[in-house]
């Protein structure tokens, strides 16, 4: 006899069995094949060779001199520490907007939440090639903003907003704000009115109120959505590649480069490995600091 | 209350930073489609309203078999992962969570988490590394993993919500394990393996990143193709092609949510 409303053992295994097959073989051993390349040496056409050796880990430090002695290099630390920078400052911004936005959403009657919240929803689903070109359109020189501007006469050559910081923050921006108001709405939709209103009783005025009622509920929302936003810019390809011209790399574009163009397997996928690392380490951390299981 | 003169709910300002934010997500979009309908050969000179980009677009062999690899994709990656993600969804929400159930609550949230590009170049290495070089299905393959946990969780939400009481009504009249899922688990979740299929099949159907670096010379999807395109410049053809995959996905996805949901919604009072 099996507890209320659970199915028994075996069935348990055979129904997820397919699941963790699947995720485990073509997932979860590439992730650890990709570990392993990056102790090899790059073959000269691509792929890797034997000898094991640390090269990949200890290139992203140091070149390599003519006479073979390791000489501090900071550039690879450098696009490290750009992409770093432009996630964090898309997660602040997608914050800083996505917060009075979920609250604004949430003060709404059951009806317009909904069609609000399917008009956030709607762009996570649309292709982020389509959603990332649509800023080029904008932005390049004979673009929407250029051309307006040229034709009142307010500039004579076009502004350069393509190709820069500023435009791959933008694209950033675009493309991950919906997963910051989505999980920040979650823990607002289930605020207790009183609450609030007894702030308001009790002579707080709306500032007391957001910092002192709405913020502290509104944390664990913050933090999931700081994550979901902070993990996939840190590894994006898109946004730098088309909005940055390729030409300002970040780690997303110098990862997929060591696969295309330069042919060096082992430093591809010890980048990798660092970002993931890093990547699954604030995921324990927020998973451990929330007090429950992953999202 | 004191309705009128004071209502928290309604904070000055925020209405506004909420039209604008829309008008963030949605404007570019909008330039876009108006872009495509632009008779005018260079894009940001509009001289009248025309179809003819999307009929050079139809006419395109090599966009033809970019879509028709990309739908071939889509369709059985949607199908296969939704199969594995209903039978893990159920396990999850309604087995005894022993080692392997632990395990497939932390695989599937992998693919989320994992950046694209190191999924992307992992999967390139693992097949070069087993040496399979079958193009479409390396790809299917790829596509089905990253799918199995967007169509797992509209499912498992749809579990959680129903609860166990139907299943345990079910087993006091001592209906057997696949009578329960066959008669009362599969109807009353129907709608939501609908919605994960449909939101896995636009998932696989807009992947780019993976998509551009496990395929090979003949199997290029359409996002990869068209991302070939916009390297070369921006042109009408880009606009029309990029309109035509919206659309596609917002069509699917306004369908999988607001339909899947309508369907949960009567579904009981639907049924006596």
């Amino acid at each position: 006899m099996t507890p209320a409303g659970t199915i028994k053992r075996s069935s348990t295994l055979a129904l997820v069995a397919p699941t963790v097959l699947i995720i485990g073989i073509f997932m979860v051993v590439p992730l650890g094949i990709g570990l392993a390349y990056s102790f090899l040496t790059a073959g000269p056409y691509g792929g890797v060779q034997q000898p094991p050796t640390f090269d990949a880990y200890i290139q992203l430090l140091f070149d390599r001199d003519f006479d073979g002695s390791l000489v501090f290099s900071p550039s690879y630390i450098f696009i490290v520490l750009r992409s770093i920078w432009i996630a964090l400052a898309t997660t602040v911004v997608c914050l800083a907007v996505g917060l009075p936005v979920a609250w604004y959403i949430v003060c709404q009657s059951p009806g317009r939440r909904r069609v609000l919240l399917f008009l956030v929803t709607l762009p996570f689903w649309i292709n982020t090639l389509i959603r990332t070109y649509c800023w080029i359109l904008i932005l390049r020189d004979q673009g929407l903003i250029n051309n307006v501007l040229r034709g009142a006469g307010l500039v004579g050559n076009p502004l350069p907003l393509l190709y820069n910081d500023g435009a791959i923050l933008l694209g950033m921006i675009y493309t991950f704000l919906p997963f910051m108001v989505l999980p920040i709405y979650a823990v607002l939709e289930r605020i207790d009115p009183r609450l609030i209103e007894a702030a308001f009783d009790l002579y707080a005025d709306r500032w007391d109120v957001a910092r002192r009622v709405i913020w502290p509920i509104a944390q664990p929302g913050a933090l999931a959505g700081a994550t979901l936003v902070f993990a996939p810019a840190l590894g994006s390809f898109l946004a730098p590649d088309l909005l940055g011209g390729g030409k300002k790399l970040l780690i997303g574009s110098l990862i997929q480069m060591q696969f295309t163009s330069s042919r060096n397997w082992p430093f591809g996928a010890a980048l990798a490995t660092v970002v993931t690392v890093a990547i699954l380490l604030i995921f324990a951390a927020r998973a451990r600091r929330a007090g429950e299981a992953m999202p | 209350m004191s309705a009128g003169a004071f209502d928290w709910r309604r904070t000055p300002g925020l209405g506004s930073l909420t039209g604008a934010t829309l008008m963030f997500l949605y404007a570019p979009l909008l330039i876009l489609v108006v872009y495509a309908f632009n008779a005018n050969r260079l894009v940001s000179v509009w001289s009248g309203f025309s179809l003819d980009w999307f009929v050079v677009v139809a006419n395109n062999a090599d966009i033809r078999a970019a879509a028709f690899n990309s739908l071939v994709i889509a369709v059985v990656a949607a199908v296969v992962s939704t199969a594995i993600a209903t039978a893990g969804a159920i396990g999850l929400a309604r087995g005894r969570i022993g080692v392997a159930g632990s395990l497939a609550g932390a695989f599937i949230v992998l693919p989320l988490i994992v950046p694209e590009i190191v999924v992307a170049i992992t999967t390139l290495i693992f097949f070069s590394a087993i040496g399979m070089k079958s193009g479409l299905i390396n790809l299917i393959i790829a596509h089905t993993v990253f799918c199995i946990p967007f169509a797992l969780i509209p499912i498992r939400a749809r579990l959680s919500e129903l609860g166990r009481s139907y299943e345990e009504a079910g087993r006091d009249l001592y209906a057997s394990e696949f009578a329960l899922f066959r008669r009362i688990l599969l109807p009353l979740l129907l709608p939501a393996i609908a919605s994960g299929l449909i939101l896995s099949f636009v998932v696989s159907l807009d992947d780019f990143i993976i998509s551009m670096m496990v395929s090979s010379a003949g199997s290029t999807t359409l996002p990869v193709y068209v991302y070939g395109m916009m390297r070369l410049g921006v042109t009408p053809e880009v606009n029309a092609i990029s309109t035509i995959l919206l659309a596609v996905s917002v069509a699917f996805v306004a369908v999988a949510l607001l339909v899947g949901r309508r369907l949960q919604r009567t579904d009981f009072s639907q049924q006596e």
